[in-house]
């Protein structure tokens, strides 16, 4: 025990402002005080893989590292759909994937919000569209509100994707 | 083949037991040839394969399109010997009566395989003991053979409505007290998608079924007709976490086909970039295992550790992920002394946390108690299944093509091969730390010597039909990949097999009679890629 306090002090706080990037701290509080005013300050985000090569997963996962800690914006990833606020999308839809995708996306309250997240969910990226295997691009299948670039996209690109989501005006 | 370097071992073995083969001449390398036998000899050579102790590798198919009229149908196996490296064995099958039998009551691991092959080619597969479709999920039309070259691989594969309902056969069981669990294909944490069902008595799982495809992606047929650069772009989104594994796999299947090998130097960084890879993965894997049995200090200080190289990453190789860092013929990313001298100190300091780690997880009996003993798998069932990488390590099979076939740089470098016996959680957990420590140094290494000169060599595509083969030791384990060229230098074929299409195997196994509520432990120890058996 001793020893893991003495680690835990060794590192210490490595978890950064987000202000080193120029929008960021703008961004950051605009996010809090977004998912405080339009989800009680808790933000559920269910993740559907719907066709993906696993480095979004790792990105995703790399988002709830301590440098970047996700959470501390009152965004969180939940196991189930029926609690879920916002649905993340990574991958081309493969055609056997489509069916659990679309069944999430019925299993969402609204607002049903929906980020289709690296370039394959956007326009299926290198697996390309023209592809007996592949049904479609994220949006082929399901409203898209936001989309967020990248080969994955960095943990800043995925935190930055989430604020300018919420951002959008309610509608 | 004219060399002396051809490998003949096993061809001699075959002819001892009245199997004619004769060696392809345009397969390469020579050391690990091509043969052609007949069809009715396929079976039985897979058992002389099994009696003499050699691995099964792969079993997979081929039809020649874009450099032959003939359209002709091949199937192919491949084995492994611990000395007697890499042999392929090929056989023509009848274009007019798809058949060819079944080696899986030789290999086990040959089942998915073949059943890859009925799904993908309509070739029955005559006496194979799990007859279920695999990729190929029941709501695809019945007549979709995706591989063939007739097949329009360009359009979007309609579901057909009257195969909507059917459900895939699982093991059932009739007893009252025996329950069924279903998860998936959407699992409860940041993870890809892919269906287990559970019987379960009580706590304990009885018997537990993998249903995967989910994430088919059709890799291999919209690699036909592609150039080799935009192939390793493809290959190195396979599986993503083993980018480099599987852009080197692809790379050095296509130098040996085109007879071209690559400078030094470049095969220096790449060694890197695989240990590194090799690191960032055992060490994030290792977080993730302690954090599904509660002891999160581990998982957020392993993040930290993977996060910082991945930083490095960027910087040094333009990449978090080490992802389009290689080329065909050589890598993309040259280094300059300082980065190498970054590069090696975060290695050490990198390796010290994790030994630092090590001692905390291992003086921690709440985590102990949890992977001790769980999840195992013996020596003869993972000796049976082939199981690779960690996986096989763990459990006393120890195949390592970083030994065993011994391509540059690691000729250059003495490798330590961490042998445990009794495969359990905790077993794999310290193979992969003894792995860490061994990439570093290796990594270190490399660095401290890596030679002058180019990083790239000219490419020059093989004539039509020639097909080149390799096995690489990505961090999860063997990646094996067959390249053959088309007309103009485009991919006709390209065949790979993710460690994990074999290790799948070894998860269900493992799991029998573990309380249900350990499944995901056991499953992140195996952490097998969906992505790279669905392909």
């Amino acid at each position: 025990m001793l020893r893991i306090l003495h680690q835990i002090m060794k590192v210490g706080t490595i978890t950064e402002p987000l202000a080193r990037n120029q929008d960021f701290e703008v961004l950051g509080e605009q996010l809090k005080s977004t998912v405080k005013k339009r989800f009680q300050g808790s933000l559920a985000i269910r993740l559907v893989d719907a066709g993906s090569c696993n480095g979004c997963e790792l990105e995703i996962h790399a988002a709830n590292n301590a440098y970047y800690d996700i959470e501390r914006f009152g965004v969180h990833f939940t196991a189930s759909p029926r609690f879920a606020d916002m649905l993340l999308v990574t991958g081309p839809v493969s055609i056997n994937m489509k069916t659990a995708l679309e069944m999430t996306y019925d299993a969402m309250p609204a607002p049903k919000l929906v980020v289709a997240m690296g370039d394959c969910a956007i326009n299926c990226g290198i697996f390309g569209q023209d592809n007996y295997a592949i049904a479609g691009s994220v949006s082929d299948i399901i409203p898209v509100d936001t989309i967020i670039h990248g080969c994955p996209p960095s943990p800043t690109a995925l935190i930055q994707g989430i604020l300018s989501t919420l951002n959008q005006p309610e509608g | 083949m004219t060399t002396g370097l051809s490998n003949t071992w096993f061809a001699e073995r075959l002819g001892d037991h009245g199997i004619h083969s004769q060696y392809l001449e345009d397969h390469h390398p020579a050391h690990m040839p091509c043969l052609e036998i007949r069809r009715l000899d396929w079976a039985h050579a897979a058992e002389e394969a099994k009696r003499l102790e050699m691995r099964l590798v792969g079993v997979w198919a081929a039809q020649a399109g874009y450099h032959d009229d003939q359209k002709q149908l091949y199937t192919y196996m491949a084995f492994a010997h611990p000395e007697h490296r890499h042999v392929i064995l090929r056989t023509t099958v009848n274009i007019e009566k798809l058949e060819i039998p079944s080696i899986s009551s030789h290999y086990i691991s040959a089942c998915r395989m073949e059943r890859h092959i009925q799904d993908m080619f309509g070739i029955t597969i005559q006496n194979i003991p799990d007859t279920r479709l695999w990729l190929k999920h029941e709501h695809w039309p019945e007549d979709a053979t995706p591989l063939m070259h007739d097949f329009d691989g360009k359009i979007s594969l309609s579901s057909d409505p009257n195969r909507a309902d059917i459900d895939y056969d699982y093991v059932p069981c009739d007893s009252e007290s025996v329950y069924e669990i279903p998860v998936g294909p959407v699992h409860a944490g940041i993870i890809e998608p892919g269906h287990f069902r559970f019987l379960a008595v009580g706590e304990k799982i009885l018997n537990m079924e993998e249903r995967l495809g989910y994430v088919h992606k059709g890799i291999e047929k919209t690699m036909q007709g592609r150039k080799v650069d935009n192939g390793l772009k493809l290959a190195g989104r396979v599986s993503g976490d083993s980018t480099v594994g599987h852009s080197w796999a692809f790379a050095q299947a296509c130098e040996y086909a085109a007879n071209i090998s690559i400078p030094k130097r470049a095969s220096y960084i790449r060694g890197i970039l695989c240990e590194r890879e090799r690191i960032a993965n055992h060490i994030g894997d290792i977080g993730a295992i302690c954090n599904d049995a509660a002891f999160a200090f581990m998982h957020v200080q392993c993040s930290r550790l993977r996060e910082d190289m991945a930083r490095l990453h960027a910087q040094a190789f333009g990449h978090r992920l080490l992802m389009d860092t290689l080329k065909i013929g050589g890598v993309a990313y040259d280094l300059s002394a300082e980065t190498c001298q970054q590069l090696i100190q975060q290695t050490r300091h990198i390796a010290a946390e994790v030994e630092r780690l090590r001692d905390i997880y291992a003086d921690t009996p709440s985590i102990q108690q949890r992977v001790i003993g769980a999840g195992t798998v013996n020596v003869n069932d993972a000796k049976d299944i082939g199981l690779l990488g960690y996986v096989g390590r763990a459990s006393g099979h120890y195949p390592d093509e970083r030994i065993e076939e011994a391509y540059a740089p690691y000729d250059d470098l003495d490798i330590p091969m961490p042998q445990g016996k009794l495969g359990g959680v905790s077993t794999r957990v310290w193979v992969r730390f003894e792995e860490i420590a061994n990439a570093s140094r290796m990594i270190i290494q490399l660095l401290e010597t890596l030679p002058e000169g180019d990083i790239q060599s000219e490419w020059k595509a093989p004539q039509a039909g020639v097909s080149g083969f390799t096995a690489i030791e990505s961090w999860r384990g063997e990646i094996a990949a067959w390249v053959r060229f088309g007309k103009d230098g485009l991919i006709d074929r390209y065949f790979v097999r993710d460690p994990s299409t074999i290790n799948w195997l070894g998860l269900e196994l493992a799991v029998r009679t573990v309380p249900v509520p350990d499944f995901p432990l056991v499953n992140k120890s195996f952490n097998c890629s969906y992505a790279g058996n669905d392909l």
